[in-house]
């Protein structure tokens, strides 16, 4: 198989453009002749399903939760980047797309971040239009923040809820096209397959997940919006509900997933309490403004307070390490977010961490108390800092904040070319659900802007490229295609029902969920991957063996539908070690200990691993094979990334 | 702690269901609310038993996928979503009641989940501004007012959990309705439509077979987003008005 990215000729600048102009149109009258599925209903998804819609394409878009307002999206709490360069401090479309693919360790395809920063100015004028409450300076023109280690201000954003405001706005978008009868909308519904016809994505296979009632739907395209697959760590800051099954059934049928072993761990969320635990909060970054990070400066000291006999506020300035002060003077606490996180994890390893499990970092505002004042801290964090004090008991105002790296984000996703279309045609990702835009580290607030791009502003041109070629008649869904992929989704769910083991599904999954925490999480070797491996191995077999599943599938059953979602985790869970396995380089949130500077540093190796992987399914619990995309750098210049 | 739990168990829409006391023991104060129920969940699992399903999603209290009635208030004690309580809020063997929202326009679907449709239904009557993706001015081309954005944004904060039109005695959903008129009414962008958003939205809540609103504040004391009882004013104002203009 030949991995062609599609990437067009010229100089950076004019890719785009030149694209736009060059892919097929379908005629205004012939647009009503097309029908799109849409599985996510997202940032991506809802962004696409709405301008897919307004265009004339009839578009299904199905959601697993009660209401598209739901989706995960919705969390997202610092802000959407764009060149917009209001500020006057030096930005430009250049500069994002320079800093994205720096930030992203030279992992991503220059053509396609340098699109992200060109449309990221447009999706700030159609949030605006729509009504998003952006934060606005006194003059009435919109406010921005410098964010997650960028030099300039060029994040937008709305209190501490950009996300909501950004998916409430899609949402609302496809509200009314819901209105117009151009999209139908199915709620609590699961994609369960991806249907193929004569080599083309023709439909997908749902269960409506009230009834249990597999049902098929035809379309002439499908697009996956379906978000990242963090949730494979059992515990993260994902939804509880955030999976893989759409885009891994899509793998199994022959898309192939790139990258799979780039996971972002967030430096800032709040810390572990317990075995009962079932996810995880993540403290907006933009709290590493005002916030400084620190350790005690010792073993004793550490131990000390997490006795209880000295508290955080009474140790002393000498007492304190600011280490990412120390360390990287110029960036100090902005360093991007897998500096952040890995250096976290090195002072607890140490046995300097705090807390009641010594894995913990404080993040301190009382200096930015004392120099701003209370009222302006509250009103640039006051909802954060709630959130913190209802989970935690604690109040960030008089005791420092504690903090530790979560899982987040999934750079890795459904391979795409140029045009958002995986490697089987008809077939589209967009979202987090690709792998295109951010390498081996996604740079904060970059993930909005991701979603709305290729939902808003790629996919309504580049989808045309493709149905223009396509005939109007769409397969019937009584075609055997459609009918075998509902006998395998049934068979499966008999199988699980009937096991009728011992153990409940979140045994499985809290177990598979440690092995790639402990793994194939923030620090990686050789040895433990291998290791790894065959544990995620046994805990797939054991499952299948011995998961316990409770009901059945005519009803509302929400273990049915996490079993389901964990038979996909495992495997998954075993490409992203073979996939760690491979890359024996450090890069972005992949960091392999093999490959360190003398300082510890991630040491990336330009000559043998610049390159996408991209892994084709081969069977059953046979190893995937591996394909590779040369990255070639036209426009940057790669350097060892130094945030010192 | 160890817990009493009373909690509503329905089969199905179809169904009638009834409150069914369960125990839970050894429950840590740093644990969630949420996560109390799945360890109760976990134990019933164990026994071959159904477990008590409710709906819930981020658990980081912005999606607005939680409901739960407990003891009487929807989410719990504290004015916050029910993902978000943690049980230091309880006390060792106290008994906690949790049944689902309860209202006409919210059908109990499973134990205590319930369907919230009806909230889309009404946005898709009217709840946007109607412009398509592209050919937009720029976003600096409209200053607006600090104030007037800030008040649009606590408005627009609204999360849709519907703790509004189960805290209500009339099952009324005039808070859910005057924040979406409210965020967009108080903008320049969602001016030009104001006048029929307002009477679309209203009259959509009405067909949902919402209540009436009888202005006992209970609604806004209950609401996890802390929406103020001022929008029902807005929307009342905007509503008169429409008609007016109507006319």
């Amino acid at each position: 198989m030949k991995l062609d990215s599609k990437i067009p000729e010229g100089p950076i600048g004019e890719k785009w453009g030149r694209h736009k102009f060059g892919v097929k149109l379908v005629n205004p009258a012939n647009k009503r002749k097309y029908d799109v599925i849409v599985v996510g209903t997202g940032l991506a998804g809802a962004s696409a399903a709405a301008s897919l819609a307004e265009l004339g394409y009839n578009v299904k878009a199905f959601c697993f939760q009660d209401s598209p307002r739901r989706a995960h999206s919705i969390a997202a709490q610092g802000g959407i980047n764009a060149a917009k360069n209001y500020q006057n401090d030096g930005d430009s479309v250049f500069r994002l797309f320079y800093d994205t693919v720096k930030g992203g360790d030279y992992r991503s395809r220059e053509a396609n971040v340098h699109r992200l920063a060109e449309v990221s100015v447009n999706i700030i004028d159609q949030c605006v239009a729509q009504g998003v409450p952006f934060a606005r300076e006194y003059g009435g023109l919109l406010a921005n923040r410098s964010f997650g280690g960028a030099q300039v201000s060029r994040t937008f954003y709305a209190k501490g809820q950009t996300g909501q405001q950004l998916l409430l706005g899609a949402y609302s978008a496809l509200s009314r096209q819901v209105a117009n009868g151009k999209v139908k909308l199915y709620t609590r519904t699961e994609m369960m397959d991806l249907v193929m016809v004569d080599g083309k994505a023709k439909g997908i296979v749902t269960r409506n997940l009230l009834t249990g009632a597999i049902e098929s739907h035809s379309a002439h395209a499908v697009l996956l919006c379906t978000g990242g697959y963090g949730n494979v760590f059992y515990l993260s800051t994902n939804a509880m509900g955030s999976n893989v099954t759409a885009a891994w059934r899509a793998h199994r049928k022959g898309a192939l997933f790139a990258n799979p072993c780039f996971t972002q761990i967030h430096p800032t969320c709040i810390p572990v309490h317990g075995e009962n635990q079932s996810k995880l909060t993540l403290m907006s970054e933009s709290l590493r403004n005002d916030g400084r990070v620190w350790v005690p400066k010792t073993v004793e000291l550490a131990e000390k307070i997490r006795s209880g006999t000295t508290k955080a506020s009474d140790l002393p300035e000498d007492q304190r390490d600011y280490y990412l002060e120390a360390k990287y003077p110029s960036f100090g606490n902005l360093v991007p977010r897998d500096v952040a996180s890995r250096n976290a994890k090195v002072v607890c390893d140490e046995g300097r961490g705090v807390g009641g499990t010594g894995l913990a970092v404080y993040l301190d505002f009382r200096d930015a108390i004392k120099r701003d004042g209370r009222d302006t801290i509250a009103g640039k964090y006051g909802n954060l800092f709630d959130i913190y004090e209802k989970i935690t008991g604690d109040d960030p105002y008089s005791v420092p904040m504690m903090i530790y790296p979560a899982v987040h984000y999934t750079m890795g996703g459904l391979w795409v070319d140029y045009n958002l279309q995986t490697t089987i045609p008809g077939l589209y990702a967009l979202g987090e659900a690709n792998f295109s835009d951010h390498g081996a580290n996604r740079l904060g607030a970059s993930a909005l802007m991701q979603g709305l791009a290729d939902g808003y502003f790629v996919i309504p041109y580049t989808i045309g490229d493709f149905l223009a070629g396509e005939p109007y008649t769409k397969p019937s869904t009584d075609q055997s295609e459609f009918k075998e992929a509902e006998k395998a989704v049934k068979d499966q769910i008999d199988k699980l029902i009937s096991i009728n083991g011992s153990k409940p599904v979140d045994h499985f999954h809290k177990r598979l969920g440690k092995v790639m925490w402990d793994y194939c999480g923030m620090s990686r070797t050789e040895e433990g991957l291998k290791k790894a491996k065959k544990m995620v191995q046994e805990i797939k077999e054991e499952f299948w063996k011995d998961v316990k599943v409770i009901g059945t599938n005519e009803e509302l059953n929400m273990t049915l539908e996490k079993a389901n979602r964990v038979a996909d985790f495992l495997e998954l869970g075993e490409l992203m070690i073979d996939d760690a396995l491979d890359r024996n380089e450090s890069c972005g949130g992949h960091f392999r200990e093999e490959s360190q500077t003398e300082e510890g540093e991630a040491k990336r190796d330009d000559e043998n691993y610049s390159y996408v992987s991209a892994w084709e399914y081969t069977g059953e619990g046979k190893d995937e094979k591996l394909h590779k995309e040369e990255l070639v750098f036209e426009n940057v210049k790669l350097t060892q990334r130094s945030y010192k | 702690m160890d817990l009493t739990l009373k909690i509503w168990r329905q089969k199905n829409a179809n169904s009638k269901g009834k409150m069914e006391t369960y125990q839970v023991k050894d429950i840590s104060e740093d644990t969630s609310f949420l996560e109390m129920l799945d360890i109760l969940n976990n134990d019933l699992e164990s026994k071959g038993e159904d477990p008590v399903h409710f709906d819930h999603d981020c658990r980081e209290g912005i999606c607005g996928m939680c409901s739960l009635y407990i003891n009487g208030h929807p989410h719990g004690p504290q004015q916050t979503t029910t993902c978000q309580l943690h049980m230091r809020s309880f006390k060792d063997g106290d008994t906690i009641t949790i049944e689902p929202w309860r209202a006409a326009a919210f059908p109990v679907v499973k134990d205590l989940v319930v369907d919230r449709t009806a909230f889309d239904r009404i946005i898709q009557s009217g709840g946007y501004v109607s412009v398509n993706t592209g050919g937009v001015p720029d976003a600096n081309e409209l200053p607006i007012p600090k104030v007037v954005a800030d008040e649009a944004m606590d408005a627009a904060t609204c999360i849709g959990c519907g703790a509004c039109v189960a805290a209500c005695k009339n099952a009324s959903a005039m808070l859910f309705v005057s924040a979406k008129v409210s965020h967009l009414a108080l903008l320049p962008q969602g001016k030009v439509e104001a006048a029929q958003r307002a009477q679309k939205m209203v009259a959509q809540m009405d067909e949902e077979g919402f209540g009436a609103c009888t202005n006992t504040g209970a609604c806004s004391a209950e609401c996890p987003k802390e929406i103020d009882l001022t929008n029902i004013a807005r929307l009342n104002r905007e509503y008169l008005s429409a008609s007016f203009a109507a006319e």
